[in-house]
């Protein structure tokens, strides 16, 4: 009887061993694994803006050792503060992604804060070192580069010799997109002529529709934009018998006569470059910007809208890019015929983000 | 709205006797309690359905519910955090229905309420004013020009007989783009190039949260002035008016009661409740006015009044209950991995039970008062 008390015993001494050892293996493993979470303000599938980073986090999905948790619709008020809490705290987040603008001040700022141990980066230029906390940062891609192998394609692969842009606001970063596909259009083609129309806000799809039959009916035949969701454009486009070239993400699904390319981010790469960072246990960077140079945006695959020269000179384009040769070659006039630009500039230089004019070549006013 | 507004007593039972009998009132309020909660289980239950069909498991789907909304001391946090602004933009909705009118103008009233506390707390912030006289400033202005949103629907409604939920609807996008307007111009703060916003109005004078909490004191408001609200409505002649001209507008007009003045008081308060909502936004969370102002409570507002039945403590209970589902929200998403509408088919599902439930008031016999020969 004592025997097999014995036995018994030390059967569950073991068994409770084992479990011990297995369940601190387990605690082990987990602890080298990263989570991160991310935060959209619109829908994942918008083909836009959100689009492309849910696309970066599907890819993230696949890596070993990384969880990704992805929250949509959420708005830029305390809600994106508790939801990226929640993270924290029900989810066990190391780093939290903030994707829209509105994110960052006060929310992120408050957050990292207070979870000072969990990682906070967010997808615009705004972290400074000198006001905000070493846990929070900032990612961005220079996607006019992006625009700029757009308006190489599209400048051969327009007939009228009119493209059009739709855009949302003129500040910097739009007028930037602007220009550069317009310097694209120019490189391959000296007679191409951008036409811009500005529709005031970012979510503007009724004024966005109008905007590209407007540019439709003034003979433009490739179309292009900078809104938050370029579906509207893209498809009134393609209906109109006009050709595309996209932004944000890839639209190609929504042109499939006309559609010839479109700039894109590559958020994959910041996101991988934070998840495997995490995991080593090495300090992530507070400022993430870059270009082609760092394989940080991209050309969707062409369409059925693009010519084989086309084609031929976008990838020389992005090879062009990618060995860091300049998009802006000055001097430059602006469309007034002032002298804007007076050297040339490196694609990342600072003075380029202070953008505040069209160039000569682009038709339309910011005013 | 007559229809949705809280029954009268029935005719056959003097209001002194029923009143005093204790038992028929426990049997009415049951029935108030009753009748909502198995319309709640009749909507889990499709809801569980619409989820099998996905191919999702609905017990997972109610636990992560509980946990992310009110399963620890966070969850519970973040719910009252989101219902918050809920309670004064229900309040909004649900004291114009009392007296007839269908209000959905909230989101306007917040969102320039708002934008009236941050443009007013300019000269006050670089006046440097003490920071309890300039929130009190703040909210005043705030509550009264949310009054002006709702109560120019309001005046519409009694002088020209203009239809009040279109116009309040219309006024909000007004409301809107009159602050985009200013924000996007005159008032903008230069040092913020990115963003269109007032100028900051600094931590000092922000509101503060509730002590050992993360909930600011708009939810500690929002509760006292529903119950504040409640009183008027239902213990006042102010309220007996407002409710009599709900029912039958045209009766109340004969009886001589002001139904006009009254329609416009109603609007008044509503826009106050929530130019308050947009008071708190501005000074307890954001620290200035641009268009995140407009993150859809005035809209979700209008659901939280129709679901408590225009019944200001009602409003309580069910914005929490909103603000756990929208706090669960997230992590349904996040474990589930199922899209945002998810929670609001769910929504949907709940509203739509609930007011076909409205049908089933009176219909019980358990929830009435007995009728017997000394009381006819």
């Amino acid at each position: 009887m004592s025997l097999l008390n014995v036995s018994r015993r030390s059967f569950l001494q073991g068994t409770a061993a084992g479990l011990v050892a297995g369940a601190t293996g387990i605690r082990s493993a987990a602890a080298a694994d990263v989570t991160i979470g991310i935060v959209y303000v619109g829908p994942r599938d918008d083909f836009g803006w959100n689009q492309a980073h849910a696309t970066a986090v599907k890819a993230l999905k696949t890596l070993s050792g990384v969880k990704a948790v992805e929250e949509e619709n959420v708005p830029e008020t305390d809600a994106c503060a508790k939801s990226m809490e929640s993270m924290v705290n029900l989810d066990s987040a190391n780093i939290v992604l903030g994707t829209s603008f509105g994110y960052f001040d006060p929310f992120m700022v408050n957050l990292a804060k207070k979870y000072s141990k969990v990682e906070f980066r967010h997808a615009a230029p705004l972290w400074s070192a000198d006001k905000h906390p070493k846990n929070l940062g900032s990612y961005f891609g220079y996607l006019n580069q992006g625009h700029y192998v757009d308006g190489i394609a599209a400048g051969l692969s327009t007939k009228s010799n009119k493209l059009g842009f739709v855009a949302a606001k003129p500040i910097s970063s739009v007028l930037s997109n602007i220009n550069s596909f317009m310097l694209g259009a120019k490189k391959v083609n000296p007679n191409a002529v951008v036409q811009v129309i500005f529709t005031g806000d970012w979510s503007l799809p009724v004024r966005e529709a109008e905007a590209v039959n407007a540019l439709v009916d003034a003979g433009c035949d490739v179309i292009t934009c900078h809104v938050d969701g370029p579906k509207v454009v893209i498809e009134t486009a393609e209906k109109r018998g006009a050709k595309t070239c996209g932004h944000n993400a890839s639209q190609a699904p929504l042109a499939p006569k006309g559609f010839i390319t479109g700039a894109e981010y590559k958020w994959e790469t910041f996101y991988k470059a934070y998840a495997t960072a995490l995991g080593k246990g090495e300090p992530l960077p507070n400022m993430l910007a870059g270009g082609y140079e760092a394989d940080m945006v991209q050309n969707s695959p062409f369409g059925a809208g693009a010519t084989e020269a086309a084609k031929a000179a976008a990838t020389t384009a992005i090879a062009d890019l990618k060995a860091k040769k300049p998009i802006y070659v000055g001097p430059l006039k602006d469309n007034k015929g002032k002298v804007v630009i007076t050297k040339t500039y490196d694609n990342l230089d600072p003075f380029l983000d202070q953008m505040d004019y069209l160039l000569e070549g682009v038709v339309g006013s910011i005013t | 709205m007559a229809d949705i507004a809280e029954p009268m007593a029935p005719p056959m039972v003097a209001a002194s006797e029923w009143r005093g009998d204790l038992s028929i009132r426990i049997r009415r309020g049951a029935e108030y309690v009753a009748i909502p909660l198995f319309a709640l289980v009749v909507s889990a239950i499709l809801f569980s359905l619409f989820l099998l069909a996905l191919g999702k498991s609905p017990i997972q789907f109610f636990q992560l519910v509980h946990q992310g909304g009110f399963g620890t001391a966070f969850s519970i946090q973040n719910t009252l955090q989101r219902a918050a602004p809920l309670i004064l933009t229900a309040l909004a909705v649900a004291i114009p229905a009392r007296i007839g009118l269908v209000m959905i103008g909230g989101e306007g009233a917040l969102v320039v309420g708002g934008f009236a506390s941050a443009a007013i707390a300019i000269p006050l912030v670089t006046g440097k004013a003490s920071p309890m006289v300039a929130l009190i400033i703040m909210a005043i202005a705030g509550m009264i020009f949310g009054a002006l949103w709702v109560g120019i629907a309001g005046f519409l409604r009694y002088a020209r007989g203009v239809n009040e939920t279109i116009s309040s609807l219309l006024l909000t996008y007004i409301g809107i783009a009159t602050m985009n307007f200013f924000v996007e111009g005159a008032l903008r703060d230069l040092t913020n190039p990115n963003k269109p916003s007032t100028m900051p109005i600094g931590d000092a004078y922000m509101v503060g949260k509730i002590p050992g909490t993360d909930v600011h004191w708009g939810l500690a408001i929002g509760v006292l002035l529903a119950i504040v609200l409640h009183i008027l409505m239902s213990r006042t002649t102010f309220g007996f008016a407002v409710r009599v001209t709900g029912g039958n507008a045209r009766a109340a007009l004969a009886q001589g009661i002001p139904v006009g003045k009254l329609i416009v008081i109603c609007c008044l308060i509503a826009g106050a409740c929530a130019g308050l909502a947009g008071f708190y936004e501005v000074a307890a969370i954001q620290g200035r006015a641009n268009a995140s102002l407009v993150a859809g409570y005035g809209f979700t507002g209008i659901l939280v009044a129709f679901l408590a039945r225009h019944n200001a403590i009602a409003i309580i209970p069910v914005a929490i209950m909103f603000g756990g589902l929208v706090a669960s929200g997230g992590l349904v998403q996040r474990r589930m991995d199922l899209p945002d509408a998810t929670v609001l088919v769910l929504q949907g599902l709940t509203f739509v039970v609930l007011l076909v439930s409205e049908t089933l008031y009176g219909r019980f016999k358990i929830f009435q008062p007995p009728i017997t020969a000394d009381r006819t």
